[in-house]
């Protein structure tokens, strides 16, 4: 089995979502490891552009095989846009969680917000301990 | 602690997740994952490790007539080496358990549900005091494997030597695998043609074994409990826990054919005689999602406001690659084409009420 990839360029919050910046807006997803936990994907519910929603708030459900869970928007902010490719391709997020399996993208509420979420070394310590 | 069947290192070694299930660690499903997994099954051949599932025997001079009152189904019309499918049920019509009842000439086997092994023992010996049986639980000595899948009959023969070449559909025999009897029928949970082996424990390793090695040029894989759990819903068979349950009767879930009210009384009969003369309030109904969303067991049937039924297992359908669902729904809401709504994360979505089952394998002829 290939080991858990983790993205340099990410953030990360407790429940496994990751926050990259793109210029002016972030782009949000979740992790291999969370996607690896999950396993198969089939079902993916995105918020609608222009919801506006504060740090934790929940933004949408990934569902596997097994189970729904909630995603939580690691910090506060507006949603610009959601990948639509997940309505027919939920299995991206399998196969590319940090990449085209992205979520949605948001214009940030508040940027101090991100330092209390954590950087791919912490993160990486965060999994090791999950298992 | 869950328990670990024989098979356990085979399946770490194929890279199983595994899951604790009625007080078992079993696979999940495997790298291959349970849509794959589901596909395999319906295409060429899959093999379940279910040793979890029990095994009890009834013996006696009073064999027959203590089935007959313990069990809805006219066992009296399951020959010696034929199987047929009952439900134990309590006064009021709701669910035991349900079985399948194997003849062995020499005794009865009723296989039952991992869940339920114990409490079917009990449930069977409380009510045996008037009839001269001999009750044995033997589920800890007896390995229970299923091969199911359109290659299945070539690969258990590629084994066996042709011995079960003219078994038919629920039928059963024994034959000689690795110096061991082996109970082979031909039944199964999944749809698809195939077969449920019952062996004793310690030649369970060599016959997956060997069934591995016969059956993979062929495309058989070892396939995880998802998987099964997908391939049991697209042909509508029922899990005791979902669709049946102490407060869910078989007329309620459509298993009225089981129970041929002719042969005399039986445990739970007359509750059952009166619903179905009544009709039931509820009837049981195969849905296919209109609206996105995903179905899942638990999941309220509403009118506006108002719950009005519950889905009872929901799933991804690989072979329909749609959404799709079994769900308790008011008699006046069941025939074919109605539309229903499904409450799935705070909002109702609309679903199809469509004819069971949602697969059907296709005739070899």
């Amino acid at each position: 089995m290939s080991p858990i990839k983790i993205d340099a360029s990410c953030r990360y919050a407790q429940n496994h979502e990751w926050i990259r910046l793109e210029g002016d807006l972030a782009v949000v997803g979740i992790s291999d490891y969370a996607q690896d936990q999950l396993g198969d994907i089939v079902y993916v519910e995105l918020p609608q552009v222009g919801d506006q929603l504060a740090q934790a708030e929940s933004f949408g459900v990934v569902e596997s095989v097994k189970a729904a869970s909630d995603c939580y928007l690691p910090v506060a902010g507006e949603i610009t846009g959601v990948n639509e490719h997940l309505e027919s391709e939920p299995e991206l997020v399998n196969s590319d969680p940090f990449g085209d399996g992205w979520f949605v993208r948001i214009k940030i509420a508040d940027p101090a917000q991100l330092d209390s979420l954590m950087d791919a070394a912490a993160y990486a310590t965060f999994c090791e301990q999950d298992s | 602690m869950a328990k670990r069947t024989a098979l356990y290192d085979r399946h770490i070694a194929a890279g199983a997740k595994m899951v604790d299930f009625a007080g078992w660690e079993l696979p999940i499903q495997y790298p291959t994952g349970p849509k794959e997994e589901h596909l395999i099954v319906r295409r060429a051949a899959g093999l379940f490790d279910i040793d979890h599932m029990g095994q009890i025997l009834i013996s006696g001079p009073d064999a027959l007539p203590f089935l007959q009152h313990m069990l809805t189904a006219d066992i009296s019309a399951i020959d010696a080496q034929r199987a047929g499918y009952a439900l134990l049920c309590y006064a009021d019509g709701g669910v035991v358990d349900d079985t399948f009842v194997y003849n062995l000439a020499d005794r009865y086997m009723m296989v039952v549900n991992a869940s339920n092994v114990r409490k079917d023992e009990r449930w069977l010996r409380w009510h045996s005091k008037p009839f001269d049986v001999a009750i044995e639980n033997v589920s800890d000595t007896t390995y229970m494997l299923a091969l199911q899948g359109p290659k299945a009959a070539t690969i258990l023969q590629a084994l066996d030597g042709g011995s079960s070449a003219s078994l038919g559909h629920h039928a059963c025999q024994r034959i000689d695998l690795f110096g061991a009897t082996v109970i082979v029928g031909r039944t199964g949970y999944t749809g698809e043609d195939g077969y449920e082996l019952y062996i004793p424990t310690e030649k369970a390793v060599d016959v997956w074994d060997a069934l591995i090695e016969a059956g993979q040029p062929l495309g058989l894989a070892p396939i995880g409990l998802a998987a099964r759990d997908s391939l049991r819903l697209e042909a509508c068979m029922p899990l005791y826990g979902q669709e049946i349950a102490p407060d869910r009767t078989p007329i309620q879930a459509g298993l009225g054919w089981a129970i041929p009210f002719t042969k005399g009384a039986f445990l739970g009969r007359d509750a059952l005689a009166k619903e179905r003369l009544e009709s039931p309030v509820q009837k049981l109904v195969a849905i296919q999602m209109l609206d996105r969303g995903v179905p899942r067991h638990g999941y309220p049937i509403v009118e506006g406001q108002e719950t009005v039924g519950e889905v009872t297992s929901g799933i991804y359908s690989p072979t329909l690659d749609a959404f799709v669902a079994m769900a308790y729904v008011p008699r006046r809401l069941a025939a074919i084409g109605t539309e229903i709504c499904v409450m799935i994360h705070g909002k109702a979505r609309r679903a199809a009420v469509v004819k069971k089952p949602f697969y059907r394998a296709p005739d070899p002829n």
